[in-house]
Order: structure tokens, then C-alpha cells, then sequence
């Protein structure tokens, strides 16, 4: 495949042309490194070629990023020749940085920094990765007015960094403070904003004639880099710089707290930058080159482009959508039910374009369901984002109402009414009498089992779960649960809603707290068990955000509110009659429930709290019942036992078909209750850390604590096979 | 084993340590020099005495750059075939010095030593050196690095000091320092500093501030709560490493901690003979030496651990120690020693501290075994600890004993 072609003219510029066939968005491969360094090369020995333009063939887009499949494949590919993986990374990386430099001297000689031909960048748009530290290795950097393209570095959203010389230009062009938001958090700029920064160097109508007119009059001076000129002083001081002294230890603090020690590429990054600041340019891209293979060599950031990335995007695009089931996006949705739930889902279905009937039981509730929503919009108009007339078109897609003659035209419902059966059942009936045959019937039920309330219907097959997460705006994840009797087309129109609404599905069968409840309960209730036994809450918390977990379970436990947990264990007892086991948590729930300590709503709960609701501090009351112990335990024993918890949940979804997908467990772990992201997910986690050393820790977990960790038998027999969850189950699922 | 003696030991008067002090006009070198001539003088020594100076002195660079040891052995009246040391182990590196030269002495490498240090806060500021453990991310995450401040601060938290307990040790410190000076329990130890006329610069502690009370230093806020709250955040750091806090009490500030200063001191240590060939009279011997490395985030509880090494290595126990200095680098370094062994505070830095009359950090550890040395004296008592808290984590000991 040709990824670059070049074109010569009379005038001398040799335009480089990126064009990856059939992507809509350029991606940089092994392959196309080749060719553009063999076109660099011809370039630059060419006499009658003056200058250089690198730009893109893609309409609004110079490029995506590197393959990060492909960055994977080198390991591999190294390790199958029998090398050391490792070794095989850090080559192919300095190579990379071998061809960047190649283009940033340009041909120069080195002493007199004269010789070399002007190389510029034309961007049409959206330039991310290595699609804008490519252009950081040329020396000018011209982009379209194109309102809509980003620019940026954002590796470290998937758990690594920029490691072709990025960081190192990045830096060194920037200073460390000014490059910390585009580095550490992956930030991306517009146009206006990325010129502000420093980033890209102009904005141009055409670009690519912009860069023309510039490389035909580049002068040898405007070839040198800044750090490779003599005296170059790095912007803001290097570290042992008096002023760059106290925001490379602030940087240190910044990063390990935000990311509680729980990222290693963030700290990976930090390293490269300081230890680069130290030396000079070529050295400071051999120490980036080495932390960047450090990065890929860590199975956490495997883990993490594998669940965030590959996975992530493969379910989003439909990888376990029912084959041969005809396009079901979604014209018209009644969203029953306008509270909380429900005035979320009417907003996301209306930013989706979807037109929106909200129904509650009289005008007042129905109105202030779509209030969210236009609260929500003039929130965003304030900052900026949105103007007044798209909010009045999106607005005018919902129509709230307390009647459900209006539902006539929908084709999916969206059941989010009070979590009762009863409540549930007649609502079912009486909208499926006015509801066209063919309309799919969704309930967004968190914790009743699915095949249950389709014995409502007269139409179980078209019955489903769409399962929200709260708040419905900010959360990615959708949990979409199959009764027994649920048909393909009912599965196939839930994924084409939530694809339309932009959010991450995953697919499960029904059972008691379907997936994602399934585990988050056991996390809070083990939590709570903790206190019981006199673990200070702080520190269970603590652990928790040691692991890369938002928001460790004694806090979560007050966001969701006591009585609703006292409610769930209340039904679960109820449900499971004496196969229901006793549990030290529940005695602690319901003791704060009959306190009034019912969390953040109260205003009281594990928490004290002010009159607005500002948490001021865990509640020591609660030593009273159940005071500190002589000892506290070890970190690490917290943090096993808040992780495994869940992460045997995980396995026993799996193992009893509740799960059908390994990758749907790990990435709907991440992004429906930011479970350890580090990891990859709780099965990804196992892998990790191995299926032979989690036999171990849960045996040792079970004699301590309870037959809460007894292992199941999957986990027992994929120990003993020396088995991973990704080596047994990945392939399947992948071809799937 | 030959023994190791102490038989002088002095110090300048400690400068405020900025544009206004009294000693800022000196470099550190004169300073040194000037401190090296006393001890040679005061026991008439010849300029070949002694095997060498070790000399500590914690921020190495600029005029306490190059081997400051070799440059004031060089600026001062002792001969040039005395090489010179010079050490850093922080806070305690003048106490280091002394220790070695003890060492070396009961070694039989040598016979006598001039050991101590210097430090021109006000000149050379704290931190010009840099330090990887702070800047450097790879160590400074792995080892979870907060300032000192925050280090003091966690003690505080960890073994619930509040902030009236550190600000009532603070107002003692002042008050007894005070009328240490004021009864001239100083004038063994203390040289006056001149110039080349012979003129006074400085003959007193300038640093203190007799009078302080509860209300005067409860006015003052707390000096590392910003850094630790907000920017950069080193609370969350501290919480990382101690995860069973809720969160870190801040109760340090200006006034119960160790005041910024310049200063020198100097410790005259010889084996039996040397005393006997210059006439001079062993006050002391230095019976025990350890240091110990700790935990660095909290970084300041050294002188527990260190203690209890001293005691276990040499069969001691701490109801045998007559008289403590443990130095107040923060006021919760000596509540939290005082706590650790059930000491009556009326036996800890009987003559104030730190506090009252500043840190100038590479002499400061001679200076304690100075002035414990000359406290037994006065009280006639026999076996004295000094002890330091170190930064990164260390601590360091000297046991003495009345001869």
C-alpha cells in the first residue's frame, strides 16, 4: 500500500502527500515510515528540489496518530526473531527519531547550520500523536482555518506518551510548564488556540501554498531549531534552573497526587522530560526513546490501549451486534419517567438528533424533566460550547407530556420509572397498547432482573434493559441486558441507539445485578466490612484512589446513599431467602440508615457534611459502634481485598455466561465505575498479575475473610493450566 | 579501643541569617577560618596539631562550594600540610564530623582532629545545591517527597502533636535561651567575631526573640498549609504514603520552627596523648556515635530510631542519660522524642534550641554537643545525648561522658 507520494514542480518544492487508502483519517504504520523516509531522502539529494511541503490527502485531517496495533506488532515481531522485545521497540522507536531528525536538519551541515532545504508542514485539519510530531519535526507549521481540527498529543489518555520526540520538542519548544496540559493531559487545541500556544506557527486559507511560499523563501536561519542553536536556554529554566527548580518538584507532587502513583506513564513522561532537560537534544531523545519503550514493555499500558483503544472502539462499532439484523437507529424515543434518569436520557438522545417524547405523570414533572436539559445547554452556552438557536432546535426535539397517546409514533421506549415491579408492570401494559407493534421496549432498571418485568409485555421478545448510568450526560457506558426471551433485532436497536448517542455498549445476559452492580455492590459492602473491623475509612478510601479508583467505596457509598443500599440488600434478602449470607456490612448500613445517616443527600451520612452539602470530613461517630483497630493492615491488603472483590465478580459473570465477551467486562469495568483503569479492566487485571498468583491471594483472602473470595472453579482450572483470560478467551472474542 | 576526647569545643554567635544580619558581611570561608584560629589559639596548638579538619556544611556550592574544608584550613593560621573534609549529611553534618574525627581517633588513624562545620544561610540559601530526590521524578514519586514543612507537619498528625503543643515548646525554647544568656551559661563555648581590626561584628545570639508568648506566636499562620492544600498539593503526597490520615494538620510556622541563620562551630577531639603533649585537660569522652536512615517522606523521626540503636549497641538505656539535645529543627521533631522515650522535658534542651537561636544547618550539630557538653558541666552531671532529625530521612546520635 502507498501511505505517501511526492510530486516535484518547476519551481522546485517537492510536495509529500500522506494518504492512507480506505482510512478516513491518516494512521502512521511501519510501512509508511519507510516510505516517507525514502521520499525524504530523494528530497533532499535531489539538486532542483528547493523545499519541501508535507501534507495530507484527507479532507479536513493530516492525521490520527500512530497504530498502536502496529507499535504492539514490533514487540512481537522482535520477540518471534527470537530477540529481546524490548530491544526490538527501542530500535524501531529510534529509528523513528533517526527519520524526524533527518527532516529537521533537513541536509544542514551541523557546524555552520548551513546547506539544509526549508521543510514545512501543511495541515488541513486534525493533526494528533505522531501526526503532529511529525510536523514539530519540520520548521514551520502552517494549519487550515478548518474551526473544527484539533491539535495535540493525547497518548496519555491511553497509558502511554508521546514517544516520537513530542515530549522532547514539545518541551523544549514550550517550556515544561506551558507543554504540561498538552503532555500530561492530553489536551487538544484548536487552531486559534494552538497558535496562541505555540504550537503550529501559522493559519493560512490554503496551507499547503502558504508552506510553498514559505519553503521557496526560507533563509538558513529559519532552518535552526531553537535547540539546536547556540545558547539555547529552555523557556521557564531546566530544572536545576532557579525558576525551573520549583516547578519541576511541583510537577513531581502535581502528577503523583493527581494520579495517585497509579499511572506509569504519566510518571514514565515526567522522567523523560527532567532527565531530557538535563542533556542535549539527540541524547534527550535516546532517554525518551528508552522511557517510551519502558512504557510499552509495561503490561499495564498493553492492558490499557487494548481495553481504552482497540476494544473500546471495536464495541462501539458494533462488534457483538446481532449479524444480519437490519439498520434500527433510533427517529423517535419515549423516555417514560422524568426524573434524574429520565431528563438525562431525553438530553443525550436530543443532542443525538433524536426526537424526544418525555411523559410523566402530570405537565409540571414532565416540564421539569426537560428544564434539565435547557439548564443544561445555558450551562454550556456560558462556557462557550453551543449557541442559542442550536439549543432551541434541540429543545424543540422534546415534547414533554404527562400523556401517552403521544407515544404513537415512537419506535424505542425507555422505561426509567420508580424501581418497583408493580410500577413497572402497569406502566409496560398500558404504553404497549398505544405503542406501534414494531416499537422496541427498553427499561433502564439498575437492579430488577430484565426477564422478570418482560412478563409484562405481550411482546418479551421486543422487551430489553438499556441500563443508564447516572449521571446520564457524563457517563460513557451503556449496559444492555438480554432477557431470556429477548430477540436479535431488540439487541440490535438498543446498539444503534446508544451508538447513536455516542456512548460504549456492552451486552450481558440477565441475573441478579446484571454486570456492572454485580460487582460495584461487593465493592462498597467490603468497604463497609472494613470499617466494621476498625479500619479507618480514610484509609479504605485512600486504598481505593491508590488503585486508580475515582472514588474509593466509603465515599461512593454516601453518593448513592445508604438507604438505597440498605434497600437493595433488603430486596436481595428478600429474593434469596436463607441462601443469603449474614454480612457485617449490612448491620452497618442499616445501623447508619436508622441514625439518619443516609449520605451526601442528607447531608450526613459516613461523612459530615455543611449546609451545602461540602463533605468537611469522615464522621467519627461511627468509632462509636464500631471503633478503630490497635493495628491497621498493610495497603496492600486493603487493596487486594476492594480489588479481587470485584474482580471474582468478573470471573463468576463469566464463568456463568452473564458475560459473553471478556472485552465487554474490561471495558465496561473502566468506564461504568472507573474500576483501576491502569489495569486494562478486572480481567485484564488477572493477566496481570497472573491466574496462578490470584488462586494464591484469594485462598489466603478466603481463610481470612470469608468465602467471598473462595476462587471459582474457572479461575482454579485456568491457575492450574497456567492460563490467561486473554489467551484463552481474547481470540474468540476478537473474531466475534 | 583508644579513647576519643573532647577537649574544646566553641561556636560563633549565630546571625540572623539575611541582608540584616550581623554576619553577612563574612564569607564562609573567614567565618571558618576565624572559628579553626580560635580553637588553635585557646589551646595554643601548633599549626601541624591535628590530623585534619573535617568540616560540614550542607549547601555546596559558591563560596561553600570547591571543598570549603580545604579553603578554610587554608585561609586560617593551621598549616597547609592539614588537608581538610568536607561533609554533608544535612542537618547533621556537623555532628557527622565529629563523630568521624571520634572514629578515626579511636581507630588510631590520627591523633586529634578540629571537626564542626558552617553554614551562611543568608549567603548560600538552603536549596541552591538542588537535590534529585526533589526534582528528580523517577525518585521523587518512588520516595513520595514532601518538604520538610510537610514532613514536620506529618509528624504532628501522625502522633497527635497539636498546634498549642508545639507553639508552648517554642515559647520555652525562647525562654529558656533567654536566661541561658542571661545567667552566661554560653561563655565557654561562644567567640566573639570580628574583623581585620580587630573590631566586634558580632558577640551574641541575634536570632532570638525573648518574650514571645502563646498570643504572639498564635497570630502567626501556618507556613506550609498553601503548599500542602493547594500548589503543588504535597498533602496528597503525605496521604499516599500514610493512608491511614485523614488528612495532614498543619501546625508548623516561623516561630516553632528552626530560624535561618548564619553561624559556625568547632570541636577539638584527641586521643590521651595529644591532650598530654599540649597540656590541655579532656572534658569529655565521646562514648558512642550512630545514624540510622528512616522513612523519608516523614523524613524528621530520626532521632527515635537512632536513640534506640545508640541504647541497643551499647547497652544502655535512655534512664541513663542525664541530659538530652535533641535539636528543634520543627518543635514536633523534640515532642515526638520526648513522647517516644517519656523524657522529662526538663531535661531536654535545658538552654533552649533551634528555635530560639537558629540552624545554621552544617554547624548545628556541633553546636548541640558544645552546648550539652557544657550543661553537664555546670549541672555536674556525667552522660549527655545529642541527637538530630536529617533530611531524606536519617538520624544521627552522639552519647558524651564527663572524664
Amino acid at each position: 500500500m502507498t501511505d505517501f507520494t511526492m510530486t516535484k514542480d518547476a519551481e522546485g518544492v517537492a510536495t509529500i502527500t500522506w494518504d492512507v487508502p480506505g482510512k478516513s483519517m491518516n494512521v502512521m504504520s511501519f510501512d509508511g515510515l519507510g516510505q516517507l523516509n525514502d521520499l525524504i531522502d530523494d528530497a533532499l539529494a535531489d539538486d532542483a528540489v528547493k523545499g519541501i511541503v508535507i501534507t495530507s490527502g484527507k479532507d479536513g485531517s493530516f492525521a490520527g496518530g500512530m497504530d498502536l496495533n502496529a507499535l504492539g506488532g514490533m514487540k512481537a515481531a522482535a520477540a518471534a526473531e527470537g530477540g529481546e522485545p524490548a530491544q526490538g521497540l527501542f530500535d524501531g522507536i529510534m529509528q523513528m527519531h533517526g527519520l524526524l531528525r533527518k527532516i529537521e536538519l533537513a541536509g544542514m551541515d551541523f557546524k555552520t547550520k548551513k546547506g539544509g532545504k526549508p521543510v514545512a508542514a501543511a495541515l488541513p485539519g486534525t493533526a494528533a500523536g505522531i501526526g503532529l510530531e511529525l510536523p514539530l519535526a519540520t520548521h514551520r507549521i502552517f494549519v487550515s482555518e478548518n474551526p473544527k481540527a484539533k491539535y495535540g498529543l493525547p497518548e496519555i489518555l491511553v497509558g502511554i506518551f508521546p514517544g516520537a520526540g513530542g515530549t522532547t520538542r514539545m518541551v523544549r519548544k514550550l517550556g515544561a510548564v506551558a507543554a504540561a496540559p498538552l503532555l500530561l493531559e492530553g489536551k487538544m487545541l484548536d487552531a486559534k488556540k494552538a497558535k496562541g500556544a505555540g504550537v503550529i506557527d501559522e493559519i493560512a486559507a490554503d496551507p499547503v501554498a502558504a508552506a510553498r511560499e514559505w519553503v521557496l523563501n526560507g533563509k538558513p536561519a529559519d532552518l535552526v531549531k531553537p535547540w539546536d542553536a547556540k545558547g539555547y536556554k529552555m523557556p521557564g529554566g531546566a530544572p536545576y534552573h532557579p525558576a525551573g527548580f520549583m516547578n519541576f518538584v511541583g510537577a513531581s507532587a502535581m502528577v503523583n497526587g493527581k494520579t495517585q502513583g497509579a499511572f506509569p506513564a504519566a510518571k514514565a513522561l515526567l522522567s523523560a522530560v527532567y532527565e531530557g532537560a538535563l542533556v542535549d537534544f539527540d541524547t534527550a531523545l535516546r532517554i525518551e526513546a528508552r522511557y517510551f519503550t519502558s512504557v510499552m514493555m509495561n503490561p499495564s499500558s498493553e492492558a490499557m490501549i487494548r481495553s481504552l483503544f482497540v476494544n473500546k472502539e471495536a464495541l462501539e462499532k458494533g462488534a457483538v451486534r446481532p449479524a444480519g439484523v437490519a439498520d434500527q437507529r433510533v427517529k423517535k424515543v419515549g423516555v417514560l419517567g422524568a426524573g434524574m434518569m429520565g431528563a438525562g436520557i431525553a438530553l443525550v438522545s436530543a443532542q443525538a438528533g433524536i426526537e424526544v417524547v418525555l411523559v410523566d405523570r402530570d405537565q409540571d414533572a414532565a416540564d421539569r424533566g426537560k428544564a434539565y436539559t435547557e439548564a443544561y445547554l445555558d450551562k454550556g452556552i456560558k462556557r462557550g460550547k453551543g449557541t442559542p438557536e442550536k439549543k432551541e432546535a434541540m429543545l424543540g426535539l422534546i415534547t414533554a407530556t404527562p400523556d401517552l397517546e403521544q407515544l404513537k409514533g415512537c419506535d424505542l421506549i425507555v422505561e426509567a420509572v420508580f424501581e418497583d415491579t408493580g410500577v413497572k408492570a402497569e406502566m409496560t401494559k398500558k404504553v404497549e397498547a398505544i405503542i406501534p407493534e414494531d416499537c422496541i421496549f427498553a427499561s433502564n432498571t439498575s437492579t430488577l432482573p430484565i426477564t422478570e418485568l418482560a412478563k409484562a409485555s405481550s411482546r418479551p421478545e421486543q422487551f430489553i434493559g438499556i441500563h443508564f448510568f447516572s449521571p446520564v450526560e457524563r457517563m460513557l457506558l451503556v449496559e444492555i441486558i438480554k432477557g431470556k426471551e429477548t430477540g436479535d433485532r431488540a439487541v440490535a436497536k438498543a446498539l444503534d441507539y446508544v451508538r447513536q448517542i455516542r456512548k460504549t455498549p456492552i451486552v450481558v445476559n440477565d441475573a441478579r445485578f446484571f454486570y456492572a452492580n454485580r460487582c460495584i455492590i461487593p465493592y462498597i459492602n467490603e468497604g463497609a466490612r472494613m470499617i466494621t473491623e476498625g479500619v479507618p475509612p480514610q484509609m479504605v478510601d485512600h486504598a481505593a484512589q491508590q488503585l486508580g479508583f475515582p472514588v474509593g467505596p466509603v465515599q461512593l457509598t454516601d453518593e448513592t446513599s445508604i438507604d438505597l443500599g440498605a434497600k437493595i440488600a433488603r430486596a436481595t434478602k428478600a429474593a434469596m431467602g436463607n441462601a443469603y449470607p449474614a454480612s457485617a456490612a449490612d448491620d452497618l448500613i442499616f445501623w447508619m440508615e436508622a441514625e439518619g445517616r443516609l449520605g451526601r443527600k442528607a447531608k450526613a451520612g459516613f461523612f459530615d457534611y455543611d449546609e451545602k452539602g461540602k463533605r468537611l470530613g469522615y464522621w467519627k461517630g461511627v468509632q462509636d459502634k464500631y471503633p478503630l483497630a490497635e493495628e491497621t493492615p498493610e495497603l496492600i491488603e486493603v487493596q487486594e481485598r476492594l480489588m479481587f472483590v470485584q474482580v471474582l465478580e468478573a470471573v463468576r459473570a463469566l464463568e456463568e455466561g452473564v458475560l459473553m465477551d471478556i472485552r465487554e467486562g474490561d471495558v465496561g469495568a473502566i468506564l461504568g465505575w472507573g474500576f483501576a483503569p491502569w489495569s486494562g479492566g478486572p480481567l485484564s487485571w488477572l493477566d496481570i498479575i497472573g491466574t496462578p498468583y490470584a488462586l494464591e491471594r484469594c485462598e489466603q483472602l478466603a481463610a481470612t475473610h470469608g468465602p467471598r473470595f473462595e476462587p471459582p472453579a474457572l479461575l482454579r482450572e485456568m491457575a492450574e493450566k497456567g492460563q490467561s483470560f486473554y489467551g484463552r478467551f481474547g481470540a474468540k472474542a476478537a473474531a466475534a | 579501643m583508644t579513647d576519643a576526647y573532647i577537649y574544646d569545643a566553641l561556636r560563633t554567635p549565630r546571625g540572623k541569617g539575611r541582608k540584616d544580619g550581623s554576619l553577612h558581611e563574612l564569607t564562609s570561608v573567614r567565618l571558618s577560618a576565624q572559628t579553626l584560629n580560635a580553637v588553635k589559639e585557646r589551646n595554643n596548638l601548633e599549626g601541624h596539631a591535628v590530623e585534619d579538619v573535617i568540616w560540614g556544611n550542607v549547601t555546596q556550592v559558591m563560596e561553600q562550594g570547591g571543598c570549603l574544608a580545604r579553603s578554610a584550613v587554608l585561609a586560617s593560621d593551621l598549616d597547609q600540610s592539614i588537608p581538610g573534609l568536607a561533609i554533608n549529611r544535612f542537618c547533621a553534618s556537623g555532628m557527622e564530623a565529629v563523630n568521624l574525627a571520634a572514629n578515626q581517633v579511636k581507630g588510631g588513624a590520627g591523633e586529634a582532629y578540629i571537626a564542626g562545620g558552617v553554614e551562611m544561610m543568608g549567603r548560600v540559601p538552603m536549596g541552591s545545591d538542588g537535590a534529585a530526590i526533589a526534582v528528580d521524578p523517577s525518585l521523587a514519586m518512588d520516595t513520595y517527597f514532601v518538604p520538610q514543612g510537610i514532613s514536620a507537619d506529618i509528624i504532628a498528625t501522625e502522633y497527635g502533636f497539636s498546634r498549642d503543643q508545639a507553639d508552648a515548646l517554642a515559647v520555652e525554647s525562647q525562654r529558656r535561651a533567654a536566661a541561658a544568656w542571661e545567667d552566661n551559661r554560653f561563655d565557654k563555648s561562644v567567640i566573639t567575631v570580628k574583623d581585620q581590626n580587630g573590631l566586634t561584628i558580632l558577640d551574641r545570639d541575634e536570632y532570638m526573640r525573648p518574650g514571645t508568648d502563646m498570643q504572639s506566636l498564635g497570630a502567626l499562620n501556618p507556613s506550609f498549609q498553601m503548599m500542602g492544600e493547594q500548589m503543588p498539593g504535597f498533602d496528597k503526597i503525605a496521604l499516599m504514603k500514610y493512608p491511614h490520615l485523614e488528612k495532614i494538620h498543619h501546625v508548623h510556622h516561623a516561630g516553632n520552627s528552626s530560624g535561618i541563620v548564619d553561624g559556625a562551630a568547632a570541636v577539638l577531639i584527641g586521643n590521651k596523648e595529644f591532650g598530654e603533649k599540649y597540656g590541655l585537660k579532656p572534658r569529655a569522652r565521646i562514648k558512642a556515635t550512630s545514624k540510622i536512615g528512616t522513612d523519608p517522606t516523614i523524613m524528621l523521626t530520626g532521632p527515635v530510631p537512632v536513640t534506640e540503636k545508640i541504647m541497643a549497641d551499647n547497652g544502655m538505656n535512655i534512664s541513663d542519660i542525664d541530659l538530652f539535645e535533641v535539636n528543634e529543627a520543627f518543635a514536633s521533631v523534640v515532642l515526638r522524642f520526648q513522647q517516644a522515650f517519656d523524657v522529662d522535658p526538663g531535661l531536654v534542651n535545658v538552654n533552649g534550641g533551634s528555635i530560639a537561636m537558629g540552624h545554621p544547618l552544617g554547624a548545628t550539630g556541633a553546636i548541640i554537643i558544645g552546648t550539652l557538653l557544657d550543661e553537664l558541666e555546670r549541672q555536674d552531671k556525667e552522660l549527655g545525648l545529642a541527637t538530630l532529625c536529617i533530611a531524606s530521612g536519617m538520624g544521627a546520635a552522639t552519647i558524651i561522658e564527663r572524664v
